[in-house]
């Protein structure tokens, strides 16, 4: 298996542009094309830009409607009306004062940002040791780690959970955030991949001056494979950030230390009817999230690329 | 993973300690419990119909989006960004927007003269349908994957067919689609994956729904991952959710496998094998 590493403009657009002539018109002008030939062209391109534009409706509604939902009355977001009459900006602080917003907002935070941190920290060296380190069971570890991305999580939450709660780590962070610092599989397969696509000459030219394996990895390797740790870093914090499952499970016990997640679906289960204050709930916890995928856009679409499966 | 093993062949109700009770939990498993079978079931829908629906769209949606056009960045952005609402947000909304009374699409579907819309998430023939919905905004992840793999086809190749005089159809039936076809691949493999860990969307849309537990509406959301979670940690049967793990394992296993077989027939590789 091997993954191309290769960037996708997205800002650009199409890797593989048609063949375009670059020639001045007093050179060569181009033969017109027959007007039957252009008519149909035409027809077609406003075909795809009217499907085009009608699938980004589809995609954009949803948005549009919560986030005007999520500015209604308690007794008009229970009717047939789309447009609020009037705007009750007011819901925000509401949500904001009823749950504390906030402290979700830190906790969930602390567990992205630390056990990202562990994925990236623990991930690096695996991946390096897997693609450029040569040692007996190299191949082994690497099918086992293959293995664990496809391993069910339900086969090895029983008996984490139980563990767990033995050294009393239930409720609270820990569970959540430790075990990242033993790797990642996802992580691993993905920077070994990276790590081996890098030119090996790179490498012995730095062994030659007498970089250990440590400063090889440090030097070149890291830097050389900065958009990989960022797309690794970004999916892990989103991932993290929106889990549901896990929090649930080590800190749904003790309301202090929810998280986003959690706390949206315990506000759902106190506002039954009052969809506008959990739609604007909703809101607030997409609110990063979107910002995030704005600023980082390119790092992840690069990312999403490079999981891309050339196998 | 041993100790999982150990206790699948135990009762292990927390607090007390495992007992020895041999292959007890899987005969109750697949001759007792009534809704072993039903979250299978459910969960054999999800993917049998859910995952052919979502790589098809997402097909449909990149090939939207590999043209060179105006504005295509904008379309790529407004494709992508359901993708990355928080699941249980996206969930809560769509429970919203599915509203059988006040949802905006029943009242567009009643506007435009469906007498009576879908129940959606409170009726059990339509909350599965409803989940494949949520599932289809959010295929941006799967649509990035084939867009980029649709970019990466050598413009030679369609000269080649042009060439030979085929239209657009044949461009994409004997060209486009082989050489994507290890991208749908990796995405019929991982789908069936997640398949059989279908949980924080169904746990929460249950809660919305009418019955509002577990599984509702009338068990129709009982999704394997599901069962297993009240089993394990609602009822604390630990030994019983270990061998429930251990099945789904077992079935996970032979799915791949048998799909990896399958997938020589249709699946090309440009380099070569599967594995080198």
């Amino acid at each position: 298996m091997t993954i191309a590493p290769r960037p996708v403009d997205w800002k650009v657009g199409v890797a593989s542009a048609p063949g375009v002539i670059h020639s001045s018109a007093a050179e060569v002008t181009p033969r017109p094309l027959p007007e039957k030939v252009r008519r149909r062209r035409k027809l077609q391109t406003t075909v795809s830009h009217l499907l085009l534009l009608a699938f980004a409706l589809l995609f954009i509604a949803p948005m549009v409607f919560i986030v005007l939902s999520s500015l209604m009355s308690d007794s008009q977001v229970l009717s047939a009306d789309f447009w609020p009459r009037p705007f009750q900006w007011g819901n925000y602080p509401d949500v904001w004062h009823t749950i504390p917003l906030g402290l979700y907002y830190w906790n969930t935070t602390q567990i992205a940002v630390m056990s990202t941190i562990g994925i990236v920290l623990s991930s690096i060296p695996v991946a390096y040791a897997l693609a450029r380190m040569r040692w007996k069971g190299r191949q082994v570890v690497f099918v086992i780690v293959l293995t664990t991305l496809m391993l069910p999580y339900q086969v090895t939450v029983v008996p984490l959970y139980v563990w767990f709660s033995k050294i009393h780590w239930i409720p609270s962070f820990k569970p959540l955030i430790v075990p990242n610092y033993l790797g990642d599989a996802f992580s691993i397969f993905l920077l070994r991949q990276f790590f081996m696509s890098v030119p090996e000459d790179l490498a012995d030219a730095a062994r030659v001056d007498g970089a250990s394996h440590w400063q090889i990895m440090t030097r070149i390797m890291v830097p050389l494979s900065k958009s990989a740790i960022a797309a690794i870093a970004l999916f892990q914090f989103l991932y993290n950030w929106n889990d549901f499952f896990g929090p649930l499970l080590f800190v749904g016990d003790n309301p202090k230390l929810w998280t986003l997640s959690i706390g949206l679906d315990a506000f759902r289960g106190q506002h039954h009817v009052e969809y506008n204050l959990i739609m604007a709930a909703a809101v607030m916890f997409m609110i990063p999230v979107i910002i995030l995928f704005f600023l980082a856009q390119r790092v992840f679409i690069e990312g999403v690329t490079l999981t891309g499966s050339k196998e | 993973m041993i100790a999982s093993l150990y206790w699948s062949f135990t009762k292990y109700n927390i607090p007390s300690s495992p007992k020895w009770v041999g292959l007890l939990n899987y005969k109750f498993m697949f001759t007792t419990d009534p809704f072993f079978w039903v979250a299978v079931r459910n969960t054999i829908w999800i993917i049998v119909v859910g995952l052919p629906v979502r790589i098809l769209f997402g097909i449909v949606t990149a090939l939207l989006l590999t043209r060179k056009r105006r504005g295509v960045n904008v379309y790529r952005t407004a494709y992508f960004l359901p993708t990355m609402a928080p699941v249980v947000a996206a969930t809560l909304a769509f429970a919203y927007i599915l509203n059988p009374e006040f949802g905006p699409v029943n009242v567009l579907l009643r506007k435009i003269g469906v007498q009576d819309p879908p129940l959606w998430f409170f009726s059990p023939q339509w909350s599965k349908p409803g989940l494949v919905l949520l599932g289809l905004w959010g295929v941006g992840d799967a649509m990035i994957i084939f867009l980029a793999g649709f970019l990466d086809v050598p413009r030679h190749l369609y000269e080649a067919a042009d060439i030979e005089g085929a239209n657009r159809w044949n461009k994409f039936r004997h060209v486009s689609l082989p050489m994507v076809s290890p991208v749908i691949f990796f995405e019929v493999v991982t789908g069936i994956i997640f398949g059989f860990q279908y949980f924080a969307q169904a746990y929460v849309v249950a809660n919305v729904s009418s019955g509002g537990g577990i599984g509702d509406p009338q068990n129709s959301t009982l999704f394997y991952s599901v069962e297993l979670y009240s089993q394990g940690f609602i009822n604390f049967k630990m030994g019983y959710a270990s061998a429930m793990a251990w099945v789904l394992l077992i079935i996970t296993l032979l799915c791949t496998i048998a799909i990896i077989r399958g997938s020589r027939r249709w699946v090309h590789y440009q380099g070569g094998a599967f594995l080198r």
